[in-house]
């Protein structure tokens, strides 16, 4: 049994790690929130003044914001249909019986550790650009015109990128929980007769649920505040077709020095975030019981 | 286990599975290529595979060009550092919750996870702006300690979980023995925590080296690491794609080689115990 002067120290233990982060989250987001509602320009220090709701009209009016939402939720949304459904499909054959499958593992987790701007600097050169890429190769290798991915599709090549990143996270994942499934079941169900799609929806995916539901909550964590890819590859462009919310409170602030401005756009990104974060911790809470 | 496969199913799925394999690896293994060619051969049209003449000047060019080691040790310094200094604050915290937990751990540790829901963009200005003004822009002091703030809690659930699979029953023999708290805590859960504690390590060091949202924004040149050095081959003078590959390549090499042995520890460790 612990005893009261054992609790006590406990609590201690814990403190200055709840501190920090309440430190960490409160602080920022307290000046954030302040900052908001006056005008505050970093070329014009000195001038700041209280102005209300100002900034939040001028932001939520700006056809920029309902762009950045929009190509948020895209790539969001898009990078998770590609790396849930390309990860199931790829899980399941890692599991078959093959040769070497250390090794295809090894390959297939590889792009997750690479570095978000080395990625996205390999990929738009190495392979997107339309004079030099291999993708412009091919294409003139079988005579059709080579395509300028980041100019005419700058937001789909940046999903792209970002997918070839997760794609092995949900793998792996997808991979383990897979491997977890027991093999009598399987057997069972063979020797009723069940078919290859029936096994799959009756008895693979169902056990996969959780490790699904694992998958979409760490990569929207993530997901949600892509940048060093938009950063390094368009810069948003062109015009805001490939600017998400994080690069458009980042552009606002550090490019055109509107504090204001940006902070209400970062406010409004944090009460976004807190809706996703609330479907999402049900959903999690529910399956981690 | 004992399903017969057949030879020839197990050769197709060998050749499809090296297929897709190769097929994710290439852009890896291209650019490790490319760094060893000419920046001729680097746009060579139609590509060059295997056969061009092999160099490892872009190595040295890249070198002489930037103080490239400088950004390397930058890179280590700031990823082990907030990692170490993350487990110093987070394996007392994860020790007392899960051998000491209160009605509250659970969702102490849901409350925890939450934080890293936070969008960076919410708090990007005013830790802009409390850096410029503490003098903590571009210094490796600054941007280890917004790391550690970042991987606090991932570090803290990983270990909870590594902790909570510790029987209870040793602690409490080691209790009846007469250990004193410093003493449990040193001869018994630390030996019995070290593969828990090494394994947060290795993915939290990964974690932090790929780090490229506060590194981008709170460092410039002095302090700052590959993901940053990096960024500054976007605006390419000349020809520059073997150079963009060598220093690729080694910006990636020791995490991938890292990366690949942990990677048991990653399911466990990025799901938070969810999925083992």
């Amino acid at each position: 049994m612990a005893t009261r002067h054992q609790k006590t120290l406990a609590r201690l233990m814990v403190a200055p790690s709840v501190l920090l982060l309440l430190g960490w989250m409160i602080v920022p987001l307290a000046m954030t929130l302040w900052f908001s509602f006056q005008s505050y320009n970093l070329l014009s220090p000195g001038m700041e003044q209280f102005i209300g709701w100002t900034n939040y009209k001028y932001f939520l009016s700006d056809p920029a914001f309902w762009t950045a939402m929009q190509n948020t939720l895209l790539l969001v949304g898009g990078v998770l249909v590609i790396t849930v459904g390309g990860g199931i499909l790829l899980a399941l054959l890692l599991d078959q019986p093959m040769f070497g499958q250390g090794v295809v593992r090894i390959l297939v987790i590889a792009p997750f550790f690479i570095m978000p701007t080395v990625s996205a600097l390999v990929w738009k050169n190495m392979f997107m650009n339309p004079v030099n890429g291999l993708f412009a190769w091919l294409a003139k290798a079988v005579g059709a015109q080579p395509i300028d991915f980041l100019a005419q599709y700058p937001l789909l090549s940046i999903i792209l990128i970002v997918a070839w990143q997760w794609l092995p996270f949900a793998t792996l994942i997808l991979l383990t929980a897979l491997q977890s499934l027991d093999s009598e079941q399987m057997e069972a169900a063979e020797m009723d007769g069940a078919g290859t799609w029936a096994k799959f929806t009756h008895l693979i995916l169902p056990h996969l649920s959780r490790a699904i539901t694992v998958v979409i909550l760490i990569e929207t964590i993530f997901l949600l505040s892509v940048f060093a890819e938009i950063l390094v590859t368009t810069n948003g462009g062109p015009g805001y077709q490939s600017t998400n919310l994080t690069y458009l409170v980042y552009s606002q602030a550090l490019l055109q020095f509107d504090v204001g401005g940006a902070s209400a756009g970062g406010i409004i990104a944090v009460i976004l975030a807190n809706i996703v974060a609330i479907f999402l911790m049900r959903m999690i809470g529910k399956t981690l019981e | 286990m004992a399903r017969k496969v057949t030879n020839s199913r197990r050769w197709t799925f060998t050749i499809l599975a090296w297929g897709v394999a190769l097929l994710i690896f290439f852009p890896i293994l291209w650019t490790i290529l490319t760094s060893f060619k000419s920046e001729a051969d680097a746009i060579a049209s139609p590509p060059k595979f295997l056969f061009f003449d092999w160099t490892t000047e872009n190595y040295a060019e890249v070198q002489s060009r930037s103080p490239y080691f400088r950004h390397f040790m930058n890179s280590v310094i700031i990823s082990v550092g907030s990692t170490l200094l993350g487990l110093l604050i987070a394996i007392p915290a994860a020790w007392s919750m899960a051998f000491q937990p209160a009605k509250r751990t659970k969702d102490l540790l849901m409350w925890m996870l939450s934080t890293k829901m936070m969008p960076a963009a919410g708090v990007l200005i005013p830790m802009y702006l409390l850096f410029r003004s503490w003098g903590l822009l571009d210094t490796r002091l600054g941007i280890t300690v917004v790391l550690m703030l970042i991987n606090l809690p991932i570090i803290t659930w990983m270990l909870y979980t590594y902790f909570r699979e510790i029987p209870s029953e040793i602690l409490e023999a080691a209790r009846m023995d007469g250990a004193s708290l410093m003493k449990e805590i040193l001869h018994v859960l630390t030996p019995m925590a070290v593969p828990g504690i090494a394994s947060t390590l290795l993915l939290n060091v990964i974690l932090a080296w790929n780090e490229a949202f506060w590194t981008l924004n709170l460092t410039t040149s002095r302090a700052a690491p590959l993901t940053t050095f990096i960024a500054s081959y976007s605006s390419p003078e000349g020809l520059f794609y073997a150079k963009l590959s060598a220093a690729s390549t080694m910006a990636i090499a020791p995490i991938l080689i890292l990366g690949w042995f942990s990677q048991k520890q990653l399911v466990r460790g990025l799901t938070f115990g969810a999925v083992k």
